[in-house]
């Protein structure tokens, strides 16, 4: 039995064990002199610096975050509950939100990915929303050494072990591979789920009296990383401190959230708010969900259920034990409540009650631990306008004569590409994700976007996640606005509208002026990508700190969008349907070689100055492409982004194996250029002569598909002849043959 | 004909097989929980996929003894058609009412793509709406669908043409002479890794496994009616 001392208030204060935390002197000041007029103690200080963290109070990012357009028309919640909501007609309303679970999946990348997905999903059904989909976007160092392919391994097992389990499909994503990333994955999981207007719920606890009720898995000691002040004495001398990485249940997920979704269905009645136990487990939880409503709360500890023998007031607020739901109910339903949850075999057990005071109070063996005002806890942090400084390699950047490539042979060229693991097939990745499970996906992953119906009506839903950090590193601005610009261009591909974006801000250490200046900058594009798309920011979260030895990570954007198909007879792939088939490229080709995959393998590097975008332009061509489609017009859509037209040609042509003949008028290196905007379309030939006019200058007649399984490709200097099947499996085989090789 | 769906803690296809036979094939179908002790009024058992327990221990290892399998077991004794998809076949062989045993994938990890089946038995009240050796594409999704059983048990199995489907092209588990499904030796319970409940509709793909619903309704109604 151990017996723990927990330091005095004064030993916090005269120690600064609150700096160790990561609360600043001035901070810890606010808080004992402004807000309580004495010292916190170590519960209090303790939850004080989680809620004020980053993570929880968005204190560094929230300036930047006000830049973002949240609402719209159709915005039925924008950010601030657990997820953002938008309409889709019919009473039925669209619910999503994506997270990022980079720094855990970096220390146990299995556990960190599966979490990742489980605490998504659970933000998703605290909405009331049945999620129907989960997308991802991952980031890697290179293949090149065993424990990045431990960490690709292990991300992609966590989850698929996650989601396969609960039932959720698998629908799409995308992976990136930089050398930037190698100590610092990025796993960003996104939920899509579906909700019926009424159905929609809110994070509150209100109404004084009513019942304040813990659903869910017992609290252990995981995800605690502040414990280590506690000096602990052990009998018999075994275990001092245990991982801080949370473990994940998938099947304990499933009854949550068919409980969970029950009680919302069936027993509207008596819930009055329910909210995830995420970061910050049953504080953050608890204080948001009582001062969103303008009440107070009191809780007696006691009665948490426990996974673990000895846990303290501080463990058990600030554990992040996965699979827990916090839920207010009127006062004198609790027996409802239990009944529901222990059919699930679930516990729900009464924790505490709303009071009408606004203070936060925590009981723990009878005596109070904590009384603070929940409005100081949960809204109130400070918060900091950052310095910040161009980095000096933009200037450099800008003084750089522009990458030229070389290409002796298109055709070798194009197979080197296919094989670079950002371009190369993820089909031996996503084909260990249960893609179709519930029966609604139409498209899944592997083309633009992903679609999945409505069932019950004639529309789909599009979604995709995108960034091409690359852009980004050479300028933010410009960058944040292509993401943006890739999503919707994935989405518009797939016969959809774009609705509205999630994002997770991935970025480095916001306290170095560039990298505070990168994520200032490249929130300005996506705020402007946003407003001319017509996609508000709905949800998202910040993921800061992403460096290894100092060196930060490209600013990484994620953009998750989802897109309303109006019609299923709109649902459009990518894939070349039929020889005779016209094939056109919309857009503009240029020399775009700067922050292209093709100047990273040839230079080993990302440099110069960002090539020229504009979003007015790309908001023409989105919209012609749309009408076409919805015209009926078009057979296939393919976006052209990384490797050019030549890539986005030949993966069209790989699903069935089928061949082109096309002849550009452009120099053979200008296939591999990156020139944003555009897309490669197939037609029916009696409808090529509508499409040119639709599009007039925006699009070029440059071949057809044939039936020879061969890629013919004639430009000014170079006919590139390729066969189709083989370079397939080039392109299929790269990421399997890398993750065996040996290093 | 009416349906029951077996509800497993931790069962997830099991949205999928009652829109199969509601919206597919137009009869009825209800959920039944694992705690229920009778399948009074239904006409046929349908155990779904997923990760029933969440596949802890060993796939189905847990579910089997589940309260309503005896009343499943009680059920195919009675010669009543019973079928399990996936995690519904493992629980089917974890049970005893079909041989073998279903082992982790040969590559060891999870695999959810479309397979080509090849019907090697249509002489079935499953399969009778399928032509002998005709493909079907129907998808799979599983980490331990490699069907293995000794050779005894496989003689067996090619005797009494219990060998319903097989992995027509590539063998995408490792499963004994690329066993997909397979029969009891009374015809009325059925286990299958494939979904042919993801098969319904053309929009998602292929509408292959509607024959199989089909086949049932047909061929066990008609007994029903005799009787």
């Amino acid at each position: 039995m151990k017996t723990i001392h927990e330091p005095s208030a004064e030993m916090i204060k005269d120690e600064r064990i609150y700096a160790q935390w990561g609360l600043t002197d001035e901070e810890y000041r606010q808080i004992s002199e402004d807000i309580l007029g004495r010292l916190p103690n170590y519960t209090e200080t303790g939850l004080f610096s989680v809620m004020w963290s980053e993570h929880c109070s968005y204190k560094n990012s929230k300036p930047v975050l006000r830049k973002f357009p949240t609402e719209g028309p159709h915005v039925l919640q924008g950010p601030g509950e657990g997820a953002g909501i938008v309409d889709i007609g019919d009473n039925q309303a669209v619910v999503f939100k994506a997270e990022s679970h980079n720094h855990p999946s970096a220390v146990e990348p299995y556990e960190g990915a599966a979490t990742g997905v489980g605490g998504i999903i659970r933000d998703i059904f605290s909405m009331g929303a049945r999620p129907i989909a989960m997308l991802d976007s991952l980031r890697f160092g290179e293949l090149d050494n065993e424990r990045t392919k431990y960490l690709l391994e292990e991300v992609v097992a966590g989850i698929g072990g996650y989601g396969n389990c609960i039932g959720i499909p698998t629908v799409g994503g995308e992976i990136g591979f930089d050398p930037v990333y190698k100590g610092n994955p990025l796993v960003n999981a996104m939920c899509v789920g579906l909700i019926d207007h009424k159905d929609i719920q809110k994070g509150q606890a209100k109404g004084v009296g009513n019942t304040i009720m813990y659903v869910g898995a017992k609290t252990g000691r995981d995800g605690i990383h502040g414990a280590t002040f506690a000096s602990e004495e052990f009998s018999d001398g075994e275990e001092s401190e245990r991982s801080a990485v949370q473990v994940g249940d998938p099947f304990m997920e499933k009854l949550l959230m068919e409980a969970c979704l029950e009680l919302i269905k069936d027993h509207s009645d008596i819930l009055v708010g329910i909210q995830d136990m995420g970061a910050a487990g049953l504080v953050s939880s608890s204080s948001e969900m009582a001062s969103k409503a303008g009440s107070g709360l009191v809780l007696n500890l006691d009665d948490v259920p426990q996974r673990e023998t000895h846990m303290t007031p501080y463990e058990m607020m600030l554990s992040e034990s996965q699979e827990r739901m916090l839920i207010c109910v009127t006062k004198g339903s609790e027996e409802r409540v239990k009944e529901l949850f222990s059919r699930y075999e679930l516990d729900a057990v009464n924790i505490g009650y709303v009071t009408d005071d606004g203070q936060y109070r925590l009981f723990h063996h009878g005596k109070p631990v904590a009384d603070l005002p929940v409005d100081a806890l949960a809204e109130e942090a400070p918060v900091y306008h950052k310095e910040y400084t161009e980095p000096a390699r933009i200037q450099q950047f800008k003084d750089m004569k522009d990458f030229e490539p070389i290409v002796e042979n298109a055709g070798e060229t194009l197979k080197q590409l296919l094989q670079q693991p950002t371009i190369a097939s993820k089909k031996s990745i996503f084909e260990t994700y249960d893609s179709m499970v519930r029966t609604n996906t139409v498209v899944g992953p592997g083309s633009d976007a992903a679609v999945l119906r409505i069932r019950g009506t004639r529309k789909a839903l599009a979604m995709t996640t995108d960034c091409n950090a690359r852009y980004l590193y050479l300028n933010p601005e410009m960058g944040g606005q292509m993401a943006v610009a890739e999503a919707a261009r994935n989405i518009v591909a797939s016969g959809g509208e774009p609705l509205a974006i999630t994002d997770c801000l991935n970025y480095g250490n916001p306290d170095k002026p560039e990298v505070f200046w990168e994520l200032w900058t490249s929130a300005d594009g996506i705020a402007k990508a946003c407003n001319t798309l017509g996609t508000p920011v709905i949800s998202g979260n910040v993921s800061l700190y992403n460096e290894t030895n100092g060196e930060a990570i490209y600013p990484t954007p994620m953009i998750g969008m989802v897109g309303l198909v109006k019609d299923l007879d709109h649902v459009t792939t990518s894939e070349f349907k039929q020889a005779g088939d016209k094939i056109f490229s919309i857009g503009e080709t240029k020399a775009d070689f700067n922050g292209s995959e093709l100047q990273k393998m040839q230079l080993g590097r990302i440099e110069g100055e960002l090539f020229d975008f504009d979003i007015d332009k790309e908001k023409r061509i989105q919209d012609k492409v749309l009408k076409a489609i919805r015209n009926g017009w078009i057979q296939s859509a393919h976006d052209c982004s990384e490797g050019g037209l030549a890539v986005a040609l030949i993966e069209s042509a790989f699903p069935k194996e089928l061949g082109i003949d096309v002849s550009v008028d452009i120099p053979k290196e200008w296939l591999f250029s990156e020139s944003p905007s555009r897309f490669v379309l197939s037609v029916k030939p009696e409808v090529a002569k509508e499409v040119q006019a639709l599009f007039g200058a925006d699009a070029v007649e440059i071949g057809e598909v044939t039936d020879t399984g061969t890629a013919m490709i004639q430009t000014h200097n170079d006919q590139m002849e390729l066969n189709v099947h083989e370079a397939k499996q080039i392109w299929e085989g790269a990421i399997p043959w890398l993750l065996k090789s040996k290093v | 004909m009416r349906f029951a769906v077996i509800q497993f803690p931790g069962s997830n296809c099991d949205v999928d097989l009652l829109h199969a036979i509601r919206d597919g094939v137009g009869e009825e179908a209800e959920y039944v929980p694992h705690t229920a002790d009778s399948l009074e009024g239904f006409d046929g058992v349908l155990l779904p996929g997923g990760f029933s327990y969440g596949d802890y221990l060993r796939s189905g290892a847990i579910s089997r003894f589940s309260n309503i399998m005896s009343e499943v077991s009680r059920f195919a004794e009675e010669g009543k058609p019973v079928f399990g998809t996936c995690n519904g076949f493992q629980i089917l062989v974890e049970a005893g009412l079909l041989p073998g045993a279903l082992q982790r994938n040969k590559q060891l990890h999870f695999i959810c793509k479309t397979t080509e089946l090849k019907v090697d038995n249509n002489q079935t009240k499953f399969t009778s709406k399928y032509q002998k050796d005709e493909v079907l594409t129907i998808p799979i999704a599983h980490g331990e669908g490699s069907f293995y059983c000794d050779d005894d048990t496989l003689a067996d199995l090619k005797a009494n043409n219990q060998i319903v489907f097989t992995y027509a092209s590539d063998n995408p588990n490792g499963s004994i002479e690329n066993i997909a499904g397979i029969i009891n030796k009374k015809g009325n319970v059925l286990g299958m890794m494939p979904h042919p409940e993801r098969a319904i509709e053309d929009l998602l793909g292929s509408s292959d496994g509607l024959r199989f619903f089909q086949s049932m309704i047909s061929n066990f109604v008609k007994e029903t009616a005799d009787v």
